[in-house]
């Protein structure tokens, strides 16, 4: 009590005597720790709980299992596969399949998608109709049902291959799927591939130049005669004088099927058309809907200036409506990848397919499960990452 | 048909593996490993995984009630332990979700047209009770085809059903044989064979008495025929889970009654006369003489609960697949061994 004044003053300046959970950032801290040890916790129960299920019900586990001989067939392969590869590798035969069917699926979806959407605010009464139409049928079928619909009901009812569809120049269409002639290339070819690699070079360029020279006079230079003659015009020529260095092999009838040339499997056929098909539905809303979203001003305003009603589209509102149509767009990109393991109902071995097959073969259940659901999210989490930077590069365009 | 199945019947009817994948996680199972007979008991019924739909061996008829050979042995197993064969609820599976619904204790035994491999026995967790049905692989084809053998099959297109013995089989077969072949693949039984009969593949292939019993259902069986060769053994038979050696017993030894009472001709018809019989065998078989049914957890009548109920091997498997079924397959390796075959009876002793 001597010097009360030289004991009170570091209190004032302390701060004031609460309690620990009454403050906001410590409490933080210790709400997030606690949760953090929760969540780690549960992973690691799952993790030995597993195994000490695995362990006790005698079932082997581990992913050893993926060196061993995978002793079944493949149908697709892109690359090349045997019954002697192992079963890791066969399930990278399926994940290229999973990726060649999401690819292709996202691009013709994106097509359809974009053809319809903007169908649907045609000013032509009959495009305006079957655009509705298309969006409002296949937007409402499972797709499972349309994928079952063109494989079963459009592909399955095509003739046996002695009695295949000739669609001329060596195409045919039967139950066994579509088959075409195989280009074979002859050592000169790469003349061919040179002068198409330059062409396309010298198309660059060219725009380049008459692009700067719009700027510099405000006189336009048509591009496409000279992109096509230098793209496809070049080449041709070329693979004339080289003396055509590629024939072309024709697939042969043979007791069963036809033999040589390119084959398209039906069930491809069936998962990409109706995949292509189903988002499409969705993708023509999304269309439709980013270019109701620019103002109608923008197009009135163009039109004052004279421009005519495709560049509009084109220059004027298609750039600003994708900045409204990338996000939701997305998310029908990774439904479309993901709706691709429907691909086992109608045997394209997809990577669900092929998965399936190894998890029955070797009864690991539990390491399958958890592949395939690392790969669709590696998968979805890489298109959402392009997409989110293809945004970001989109939305700079407003000024 | 969902009459038939219990919830749980139902919802595996819905899943793919993954939810019973999720089984074996979460340590679902566990608590079905014990002792598996009481499980049984306590809960009422006998819940027994079956084929998705093969006639002859486990289909619903039309009233919705499961009929066929390896039906009759779930309801076997049922009888033995209850004196009811009605009291076992059917649980379709897949050929790729079968062995993961066992793991995961969803169903009790599995019977389901499945071949004993050694990896099987050995890397699953499983055990083979006995082969109810010896069977090997072969093919069938459109008679207008022109095939009369397997080996006339290069650069065919061929259906089958993924995750079996016999699609491993067929690689090997073509290949020994250097042959090729366009395998198309199927998850589920019915889309395999209505891929087949729509003319996707030239060939179907799996065990010969489901290519029998496939020939059914097709739109014009007369049109199809099986092909003379067995390219594989596939001895089919019951399995349940390792480490619980009573319910090992009761699915075995419920096989050999059945295979036994044949012998001594036991039937459905004449069980309880054979009761009085002289014979020593018989009346140990049913229970007369000795304490054989409450050694395995059952009563000592099991074996006539079991012959009341489904009757012994031989009929089962004439009501169901035999010459005086539409499948009209022949005993063949499936006769009693006393009869030029090799199914053959363990001794009640």
């Amino acid at each position: 009590m001597a010097h009360p004044i030289a004991e009170d003053a570091p209190l004032r300046t302390a701060e004031p005597r609460v309690s620990f959970l009454n403050d906001p950032v410590k409490r933080g801290l210790l709400v997030q720790f606690v949760l953090l040890v929760l969540v780690v916790g549960f992973f690691a129960w799952i993790v030995t709980n597993t195994a000490e299920n695995l362990q006790r019900a005698n079932i082997a586990s581990g992913f050893g299992f993926l060196d061993y001989r995978a002793g079944f067939d493949i149908a697709q392969s892109v690359v090349p596969y045997s019954q002697d590869a192992s079963y890791g590798y066969a399930l990278l035969v399926g994940f290229i399949n999973t990726l060649v069917v999401a690819v292709l699926g996202v691009v013709i979806a994106s097509f359809i998608g974009l053809l319809v959407g903007i169908g649907r605010l045609s000013s032509n009464w009959l495009v305006r109709q079957i655009s509705t139409a298309y969006v409002e049928t296949f937007r409402n079928i499972p797709p499972l049902l349309v994928i079952f619909f063109w494989y079963f009901g459009v592909l399955a009812v095509l003739p046996q291959p002695r009695d295949a569809l000739s669609l001329g120049f060596g195409f045919s269409l039967s139950n066994r799927g579509m088959f075409t002639p195989r280009p074979l290339f002859e050592p000169a070819f790469w003349v061919v591939v040179a002068g198409f690699a330059v062409g396309i070079a010298m198309t660059v360029a060219f725009s380049a130049w008459a692009r700067r020279k719009q700027m510099r006079t405000g006189q336009q230079t048509r591009v496409l005669p000279a992109a096509l003659a230098l793209i496809v015009g070049l080449p041709l020529v070329l693979f004339v004088l080289a003396g055509s260095p590629m024939s072309l092999e024709f697939p042969q009838q043979t007791r069963f099927n036809l033999v040589g040339g390119l084959q398209v499997k039906p069930e491809f056929i069936a998962l990409m058309l109706a995949l292509s098909i189903y988002t499409a539905a969705f993708i023509a809303e999304i269309v439709r809907a980013g270019i109701l979203a620019v103002s109608h001003g923008q197009t009135e305003a163009a039109h004052s200036l004279g421009l005519r009603p495709g560049p509009t589209l084109r220059l004027i509102v298609i750039p600003q409506a994708l900045r409204v149509i990338i996000p939701p767009l997305t998310s029908q990109y990774l439904n479309l990848t993901k709706n691709s393991s429907l691909a086992v109902a109608i045997g394209y071995p997809d990577l669900v397919s092929v998965g399936g097959t190894i998890l029955n073969q070797t009864g690991q259940a539990v390491e399958i499960v958890i592949i395939w659901m690392a790969v669709y999210l590696g998968i979805s989490l890489a298109t959402s990452l392009f997409m989110n930077w293809f945004n970001r590069r989109v939305a700079l365009v407003e000024r | 048909m969902f009459g038939q199945l219990g919830k749980q019947g139902w919802l595996i009817m819905k899943a793919t593996s993954l939810p019973l994948a999720l089984g074996l996680v979460l340590g679902l199972g566990a608590a079905a490993h014990a002792a598996t007979l009481d499980d049984v008991k306590a809960k009422g019924f006998l819940q027994c995984g079956a084929n998705t739909g093969l006639p002859g061996f486990a289909a619903p008829d039309n009233a919705g009630n499961w009929t066929g050979f390896d039906v009759d042995y779930c309801r076997a197993v049922a009888a033995a332990i209850f004196g009811d064969p009605s009291k076992v609820k059917f649980t379709p599976l897949s050929a790729k979700e079968r062995f993961t619904a066992l793991q995961s204790g969803e169903v009790d035994v599995l019977i389901r047209n499945t071949t004993w491999t050694m990896s099987r026995d050995t890397s699953l967790g499983l055990k083979f009770a006995g082969v109810n049905y010896y069977d090997g692989q072969g093919f069938m084809v459109r008679k207008d085809l022109g095939v009369s053998s397997a080996l006339e099959l290069s650069g065919a297109s061929i259906c089958v059903q993924t995750g079996t013995t016999t699609e491993l089989n067929l690689a090997d077969y073509f290949r020994a044989n250097k042959m090729d072949y366009n395998p198309v693949v199927f998850e589920k039984l019915d889309e395999t064979n209505s891929a087949y009969d729509s003319g996707r593949c030239d060939a179907l292939t799996t065990d010969a008495s489901g290519l029998y019993a496939t020939r059914l259902t097709m739109k014009s069986p007369g049109d199809h025929m099986v092909l003379p060769e067995i390219i594989s053994k596939e001895p089919l038979g019951p399995v349940v889970r390792q480490g619980d050696d009573q319910w090992f017993n009761v699915v075995k030894w419920t096989h050999f009654a059945l295979l036994d009472a044949e012998e001594l001709g036991v039937t459905q018809a004449n069980v309880e006369e054979m009761k009085t019989s002289d014979n020593p065998e018989i009346k140990r078989l049913l229970g007369v003489d000795g304490t054989f049914g409450q050694a395995i957890g059952l009563s000592n009548d099991w074996v006539v609960n079991i012959i009341k109920g489904v009757g012994n091997y031989g009929e089962i498997f004439e009501r169901n697949i035999g010459t005086s079924s539409p499948l009209e397959i022949e005993r063949g390796l499936n006769a009693l061994w006393t009869d030029g075959g090799i199914q053959y009876g363990m001794p009640v002793r």
